[in-house]
């Protein structure tokens, strides 16, 4: 059963220095406040893991919380350039950042397989692409009944897996829709979850298309309102566009990172 | 604005609705961000109504009322037929070869239509430039039936080879996609600011089959990191009409005023 804690709580319960960790959400529902609370605890030598790293990701390479980055996408949507990310690619700064580079679809079923317990997924995918020379968790593999040439790729087992919802229960059940993109396989693919939420209610009610993560497959809920901006939680808030825009010029520069770092992530009542 | 030649409209405008008029009414078409989403709205306002827009965030028959900024904007999931997952997207409909054209952008393109979105510089561990990567590019190029290219032309991103094979086009050749097991039919269109360049039936490299109106073959020769083939049957793109034209400006509009 998922307890119901404060976020700062469950990030010093469930996230430990040189695990690898996803905090994922596809432009939707990206816990942002979990991460920024993860650069606050000062966590070093995280293997940070997403399809499409965005700015929360910038925010926390440019930290010095991460050693590694498993992704398919990093850009901020729309905008450009992750500059805090290619200045840690091109200059190792703030220290130098190891990538494991994929496709969306190939990282998609590495969160499939390792949520359904097997070791690998087959795709059709990769083909003729320079990937897979230097991604070794993408191989050729050949279909056992026809003997087709596929691609495998290996299951991406995490030990914590975070993401944002619209709500939960009291007992910790969690409630989520509109773009759903990775966030169940993401959970049902770690060893410990942690979801943070809109809110948390008395009776979750129906709502079309919704996705239920069962309180026994979540680790810690975290009430954090507010918690995916300046991304998006559908039916709460949009998506704060004017934000993405603004941390263009923020980022380019370390000194202006350095400054809104300490402005707003680590200053007492900065973000959450 | 730029304006080209004293016409009333801008090489990207003529280039969006290019790339508009290229998507077929009642097909699907797997959208990227940026210059393919703006075509394919377009395209579904003009002449398109019936055109089936899928995002990779697993928003399947999107109609926003203006341009997202990112594929997975709210406008996306609450004007789709359905949302799924991204591992249904690809997996359930894109891999099976049922979305009719993938819609990619590029940073560079080569002379037989691989893109990279990579890496710019020869060396992938110590790169000059590090590109956000492939997203859904890979398999949207190996597995719709057809894949247009949006992309301006200049001599920095139409290169000879280039540095990093995101995106399989036709590799070196004729032949090379047969080989590969790739079973769409690779980059059918490369519209840019400048023409359109289509591949050779015999030797698989993009060859200057159009120029928009008001543009030389020297200017697309320029613009081409390659010795570019001009086709025989050279033609001229038809000017926007006023309707196009409206109705890029008005979503333009929308978009600027997007609530």
């Amino acid at each position: 059963m998922a307890e119901v804690v404060s976020l700062r709580e469950a990030v010093a319960e469930l996230v430990h220095d040189g695990d690898t960790v996803a905090l994922e959400g596809f432009t939707h529902l990206i816990p942002v406040a979990a991460g920024h609370e993860i650069i606050r605890q000062g966590r070093r030598d995280l293997t940070l893991v997403r399809l499409t790293p965005d700015i929360v990701y910038d925010q926390m390479i440019g930290a010095g919380c991460a050693r590694k980055l498993i992704f398919s996408w990093g850009g901020n949507p729309g905008v450009g350039s992750l500059h805090r990310f290619r200045d840690a690619v091109q200059n190792s700064w703030p220290g130098p950042l190891e990538i494991e580079e994929h496709s969306h679809a190939g990282m998609a079923n590495r969160y499939v397989a390792a949520a359904s317990g097997l070791p690998f997924a087959v795709l059709r995918g990769y083909v003729g692409t320079d990937l897979p020379a230097h991604t070794p968790t993408v191989k050729p593999i050949t279909c056992p009944f026809t003997g087709e040439a596929l691609t495998a790729v290996q299951a991406l087992d995490l030990d914590v897996g975070i993401v944002h919802a619209q709500r939960a229960d009291r007992s910790g059940n969690v409630q989520l829709w509109g773009i759903i993109g990775v966030q169940k396989e993401t959970v049902l693919a770690a060893r410990r979850a942690l979801v943070t939420v809109e809110e948390v209610v008395d009776e979750l009610d129906d709502r079309p298309g919704a996705v239920v993560l069962p309180s026994w497959t979540v680790a810690c809920v975290a009430a954090v309102p507010g918690g995916a901006r300046p991304s998006y939680a559908q039916g709460y808030y949009d998506r704060d566009n004017d934000s993405y825009r603004a941390w263009d010029p923020i980022s380019r520069d370390r000194d202006a990172f350095t400054a809104w770092l300490s402005e707003q992530v680590m200053a007492p009542g900065g973000s959450r | 604005m730029t304006v080209t030649n004293g016409a009333d409209w801008t090489a990207d405008e003529m280039m969006s609705v290019a790339a508009a008029r290229a998507l077929r009414d009642g097909t699907a078409c797997f959208v990227g961000i940026g210059l393919p989403s703006k075509a394919a709205n377009l395209a579904r306002r003009t002449h398109a109504p019936s055109l089936v827009l899928i995002y990779e965030s697993g928003t399947i028959g999107a109609k926003p009322a203006w341009l997202p900024l990112s594929i997975g904007d709210g406008i996306l999931a609450e004007t789709a037929d359905t949302v799924v997952s991204v591992p249904e997207v690809f997996n359930y409909w894109l891999q099976p070869g049922r979305i009719q054209t993938g819609f990619l952008g590029a940073a560079q393109i080569d002379r037989f239509g691989n893109i990279n979105t990579t890496v710019i510089g020869p060396d992938y561990r110590q790169p000059k430039v590090r590109l956000p990567g492939a997203g859904g590019a890979p398999e949207i190029a190996a597995s719709c039936r057809e894949v247009i290219v949006i992309v301006r032309q200049s001599a920095r991103a139409f290169v000879e080879r280039v540095d990093f094979v995101t995106s399989f086009g036709y590799g070196h050749g004729p032949g090379d996609r047969e080989r590969l097991g790739l079973r769409g039919r690779g980059p059918v269109l490369v519209i840019t600011d400048l023409g359109v360049l289509e591949p050779d039936p015999g030797t698989c490299e993009l060859t200057l089959t159009k120029l928009h109106a008001g543009i030389t073959v020297e200017q697309a020769r320029a613009a081409t990191g390659w010795e570019l083939a001009v086709s025989p049957r050279l033609g001229t793109t038809e000017p926007p009409t006023e309707e196009e034209l409206r109705t890029l400006r008005a979503l333009e509009g929308a978009t600027r005023r997007e609530p």
